[in-house]
């Protein structure tokens, strides 16, 4: 799927180098043009990735102004939004991540309570 | 139809519904490149007011749109909207209408930092481009607030919402949940506040009403009264039946009751059309009777007639209207006559009017019978009844139908206080009466009133026979009004008393003739004897001249022969005439 959205404009896959044996998390970023906010998000997406999910996630970014269409599918109201695809269920957090608890809570990398 | 007064603006550009009545009483629509609030409580029919107000753009005013729903998804709303009529899934597929269903579901959602809506405006603006659209709905973006947490975002992205809907010029519909003293439970009116319709749904004594009020049209006039509206196979019908004041044309033209007798009391010719005609009475008194004898001379005329029988289902009022020789039936089978049985309680006084408004537009009869109206009083007040009638005969009237109402009264005098409301709303007032008299009940009607004709003043006895309904006058006599068989007892009386006077008369006239043969015969008998003793009397007269004038005779000859010279005297009789006559000679 990732290859099919492919990498035309707007739309840019970071490959956390994921040895293909392990479980790869995959993440898609959305955007509205290149807006502070979205580009605050993704740098704090990345920052945590490697943090925590070293060498086992991908990243797609979709710039909804190109693609709107794609708003559709994943149910994308606020932006920017991240949608962990994989591992299921499908879970969201929106906002520009800038607050990276939150962020592992709502990526269910970190229980809520702590 | 009248709509009620509002003017056509042309300043302000509108956006036509379609719904049946919205239109009249928003002066032409929707403001166009604008959004509406459309808000009530959940039921009311808001998301249904917005399809309808979507679908009819598309389908009749050629304008495609949008809908976006936040509750229900895109295949539940078809369904939903299919059984009116509405079929999404066909518009959808001609590109004419577009559905698209936002979900935001908090428990999978995660909060973190600062973000907007962009999102919904991409997929909003995406759709609006995909098909051209010109009006959009959003189906109830409230529930936003219940999907994300930060309100300050969300209320002033909303406030970017409404002001990029406006930018983008296509015509909205808002709709939003009623909240407590407010008009939305998140405030929406702050934002949209071109134009506010408020839907309800009041439920009194178990009885439904829906009704819709423009409660704000920046820059236009309009009706601000609470309109009834239906939600039915059709869709929304709004009924713009208020007070459409007192302005309606009126009819010169005069129309038969059915009871030829009736029509002489009315000044000889019946009721107006186009008025409004009530017949009161207690229970038995004939009232449905008299109203199908104007039902059938409304379909004798070639003129429809819409019945609502409130009391009787169509059958019995058939059955029971043959007994009295009024068959129904045929005016039934060729649509001339529509019944339409109904209970009062089955919905509520607005939603009654509503739906009369509905079949009168549809079956346009020219007369329109209320069988009775009093049953409204348990469906709401006086006052309510009171209210709706006023409407429902300055609907009927503007469109010059005559409307007939019985009036249940309960017996006593007071039922003439309590009807009073009712009855000065009617045109014309036939009051049927019971008499008690001589152990038996009998019907009395008299016309209480009748505006703008001369009508009799006199009690007519009410006959119901194998004939139909049949007046008679009433027996007044020193012993007040008789009706029934003591009228009849009466008559018969009075008819025995003028037998006898007759043969009194006859008697006495043959006695006079008897006395004067009697008289005149005695007349002849006399004059006979008369005329015998006349001519005896002559016989004697003439026996006696004669010898008399042999007397004379004989004297004469002996006085000349004794020369007799002396004069007659004058006192002498006819022997000394007879001397003096000899003397003189």
């Amino acid at each position: 799927m990732n290859d099919e959205l492919g990498q035309p404009q707007g739309m840019d896959t970071l490959n956390g180098h994921a040895p293909a044996e392990q479980s790869v998390w995959e993440l898609r970023l959305y955007v509205a043009g290149k807006t502070a906010r979205s580009v605050a998000a993704l740098e704090n997406l990345t920052k945590l990735c490697e943090e925590h999910l070293p060498g086992q996630y991908r990243i797609e970014v979709i710039d909804l102004l190109i693609h709107p269409k794609l708003a559709k599918g994943d149910q994308i109201v606020a932006i920017p939004t991240l949608v962990r695809k994989l591992p299921e269920p499908i879970r969201k957090v929106i906002g520009d991540l800038s607050n990276t608890e939150r962020t592992l809570v709502g990526l269910q990398l970190r229980p809520a309570l702590h | 139809m009248s709509p009620p007064r509002v003017s056509q603006d042309r300043s302000l550009p509108k956006a036509a519904t379609g719904i049946t009545g919205l239109d009249e009483i928003t002066g032409g629509g929707l403001p166009r490149g604008r959004p509406t609030l459309v808000s009530g409580r959940a039921g009311c029919g808001k998301t249904l007011f917005s399809v309808e107000f979507l679908v009819r753009g598309a389908i009749q005013f050629g304008e495609p749109g949008v809908f976006m729903t936040f509750e229900e998804t895109a295949e539940e709303l078809a369904r939903n909207v299919l059984s009116l009529g509405f079929d999404l899934d066909q518009l959808a597929e001609r590109k004419q209408v577009s559905v698209d269903y936002v979900r935001v579901e908090r428990s999978e959602i995660e909060e973190t930092g600062e973000y907007d809506l962009e999102g919904l405006f991409i997929r909003l603006g995406h759709a609006i481009d995909t098909i051209g659209a010109k009006r959009v709905v959003l189906d109830t973006i409230e529930s936003l607030f219940s999907g994300l947490s930060n309100t300050a975002v969300l209320r002033s992205e909303l406030r970017r919402l409404f002001r990029w809907l406006k930018d983008r010029g296509v015509t909205a519909v808002i709709t939003g949940e009623r909240g407590e003293g407010t008009l939305t439970r998140h405030g929406l009116e702050e934002y949209v506040s071109d134009c506010v319709i408020l839907l309800d749904h009041r439920v009194t004594e178990q009885l439904s009403t829906r009704r819709l009020r423009i409660v704000k049209y920046r820059g236009t006039v309009h009706g601000t009264n609470e309109y009834p509206f239906l939600i039915d196979e059709d869709g929304i019908s709004v009924l713009p039946i208020t007070s459409l004041g007192l302005e309606h044309e009126v009819s010169e033209q005069r129309i038969g009751t059915g009871v030829p007798r009736l029509d002489a009391m009315l000044g000889g010719t019946g009721v107006f059309r186009g008025s409004s005609v009530l017949i009161s009475g207690a229970a038995g008194c004939g009232k449905t009777s008299l109203a199908a004898h104007f039902a059938d001379a409304s379909c004798r005329r070639g003129e429809r007639c819409l019945y609502f029988a409130f009391e009787e289902s169509e059958r019995q009022v058939v059955r029971n209207m043959r007994s009295i020789g009024l068959d129904l039936a045929p005016w039934l089978d060729n649509d001339m006559l529509r019944l339409h049985p109904r209970r009062p309680t089955a919905c509520g006084l607005e939603t009654h009017l509503a739906s009369l408004h509905k079949l009168v537009s549809d079956f346009e009869p020219r007369m329109v019978i209320l069988d009775p109206i009093t049953n409204f009083l348990k469906a709401g007040t006086i006052a309510e009844t009171e209210g709706m009638l006023m409407r429902l005969i300055d609907f009927l009237k503007g469109r010059q139908v005559t409307a007939l109402f019985t009036s249940l009264t309960l017996g006593g005098g007071v039922q003439e206080q309590t009807e009073v409301g009712i009855s000065s709303l009617t045109d014309t007032w036939l009051l049927l009466r019971d008499i008690e008299l001589g152990g038996e009940r009998n019907r009395a009607m008299y016309v209480l009133k009748s505006r703008g004709m001369a009508h009799s003043n006199q009690i007519r006895e009410f006959l119901l026979t194998d004939n139909g309904v049949e007046l008679k006058d009433v027996y007044l006599g020193p012993n007040g009004m008789l009706t029934g068989s003591m009228r009849m007892a009466q008559e018969a009386r009075e008819q025995a008393a003028e037998i006898g006077r007759r043969e009194e008369i006859g008697r006495l006239q043959r006695e006079l003739d008897r006395k004067r043969q009697v008289l005149e015969s005695g007349i002849i008998a006399q004059r006979a004897r008369f005329d015998a003793e006349a001519d005896e009397i002559e016989v004697l007269i003439d026996q006696d001249k004669a010898a008399a004038g042999i007397a004379a005779e004989g004297r004469q000859k002996l006085a000349h022969s004794r020369k007799a010279d002396e004069p007659a005297h004058e006192t002498s009789n006819g022997s000394r005439r007879n001397s003096k006559t000899g003397g003189r000679k």
